[in-house]
């Protein structure tokens, strides 16, 4: 029972949550914390930040938590299929869609004006995150400004553009740095 | 021109879902400039237009960004099979690292060296983020086309300054598309 529960809350998730992330949170929280009591709100607000800190979409991680204090792996499991079922069949019903119908001239004009729009909203995830690295979410001022992160971002968006480095060893080294200079300046 | 579901492309496919989705902290369109990387500029197996129509599907249908690009590009490559590899390799990760850390979450998230290293981090995805956006806008104001540029620009104030949901702005820029393909059809009528 609590398995098939797992399953059809996830689902729910799965189906309603549109524009991904942030849009999923209210959903999960009605679904785990208001209807079923399975998190706390102060443990709900736990998994989030963890699901921030971490690898993976929202859904995915909150469907594994989730479904681990619950009722274990094999929680998670049936969570998680849940949680990525509707996207399957939605998916690949407008994947057929695209690929049947993108030659047509009334298409091809959509997905033209679709591009820069998207360009647009890549441009403004990658700018709040420079704007909590830069503010750490506090009041734009110079005093709330975080030097150290900013250097970071600097050196790194310079070593991507010109060097061309791998960009997952570029954000390691990126971590690294930030923990050994916080260490040496002694902000710890 | 679908590649066949032969099992190196499986495997390659696989790897690299397995590897962007472990390395990919935050949300859906951060992983979508990683995949841009590996898939558009790394193996040429999508171009990069491709791409971004992926990513306009992806963020139209419920569920989350990211499995659902995976899903696209799946298909993409080498179908059903290459569907649910490229999901596999998307939720492995999270599943793993978030099975591990709800046994000790709150020790992890109170953790002064894990937040220090997570905080570069943040600085290093803004920074990847932001150099796909510079290639990929650069190759929008070479189009020469005003509407082009006024969609992009009036799709960033929206979002980041009026933080309209973002379903809306996909709706809008569509349907400026049907309404461009209407005004060149009447104009073609005419001429």
């Amino acid at each position: 029972m609590t398995y098939f529960q797992l399953f059809l809350s996830f689902l729910q998730v799965g189906m309603f949550s549109i524009g991904g992330g942030y849009a999923a949170m209210p959903v999960i929280q009605s679904a785990v914390v208001t209807n079923h009591g399975w998190l706390t709100m102060n443990e709900f607000i736990d998994l989030i930040t963890i699901a921030e800190m971490t690898p993976g979409p929202i859904a995915v991680n909150s469907a594994t938590f989730v479904g681990i204090r619950i009722a274990g792996i094999p929680g998670a499991l049936i969570a998680t299929f849940g949680c990525i079922l509707p996207s399957c069949f939605i998916v690949s019903f407008l994947a057929y869609i695209y690929y049947r119908y993108k030659s047509v001239s009334t298409m091809q004009s959509v997905l033209l004006s679709l591009r820069p729009a998207v360009v647009a909203l890549i441009a403004a995830a990658g700018l709040s995150i420079l704007k909590m690295v830069a503010f750490g979410g506090k009041l734009i001022s110079i005093s709330n400004t975080n030097w150290i992160g900013i250097s970071i971002f600097v050196i790194a968006f310079f070593i991507l553009r010109k060097l061309k480095w791998n960009p997952v060893l570029v954000m390691s080294l990126c971590g690294i740095s930030g923990l050994v200079i916080n260490l040496m300046l002694g902000n710890c | 021109m679908k590649i066949d579901g032969n099992n190196k492309y499986l495997l390659k496919l696989f790897l690299s879902t397995l590897y962007i989705s472990t390395f990919t902290f935050g949300g859906g369109f951060v992983i979508i400039t990683f995949m841009k990387k590996k898939f558009v500029d790394a193996l040429h197996w999508i171009d990069e237009n491709e791409m971004l129509d992926l990513a306009a599907l992806a963020q139209s249908a419920p569920g989350a960004i990211a499995v659902n690009a995976a899903i696209l590009v799946g298909w993409r490559i080498s179908g059903f099979s290459g569907m649910i590899v490229a999901i596999l390799g998307t939720i492995i990760p999270p599943m793993l690292v978030l099975s591990i850390i709800s046994f000790f979450y709150a020790a992890f998230a109170k953790n002064i060296y894990v937040s220090l290293v997570l905080k570069g981090m943040q600085a290093g995805v803004a920074a990847v983020i932001l150099d796909v956006v510079y290639e990929l806008g650069s190759n929008i104001i070479k189009l020469r086309s005003i509407v082009y540029l006024l969609i992009m620009v009036c799709s960033f104030a929206a979002t980041f300054i009026f933080k309209v949901n973002v379903i809306y702005i996909i709706i809008a820029a569509g349907f400026t598309g049907i309404l461009l393909e209407i005004c060149k059809q009447k104009q073609g009528g005419k001429a």
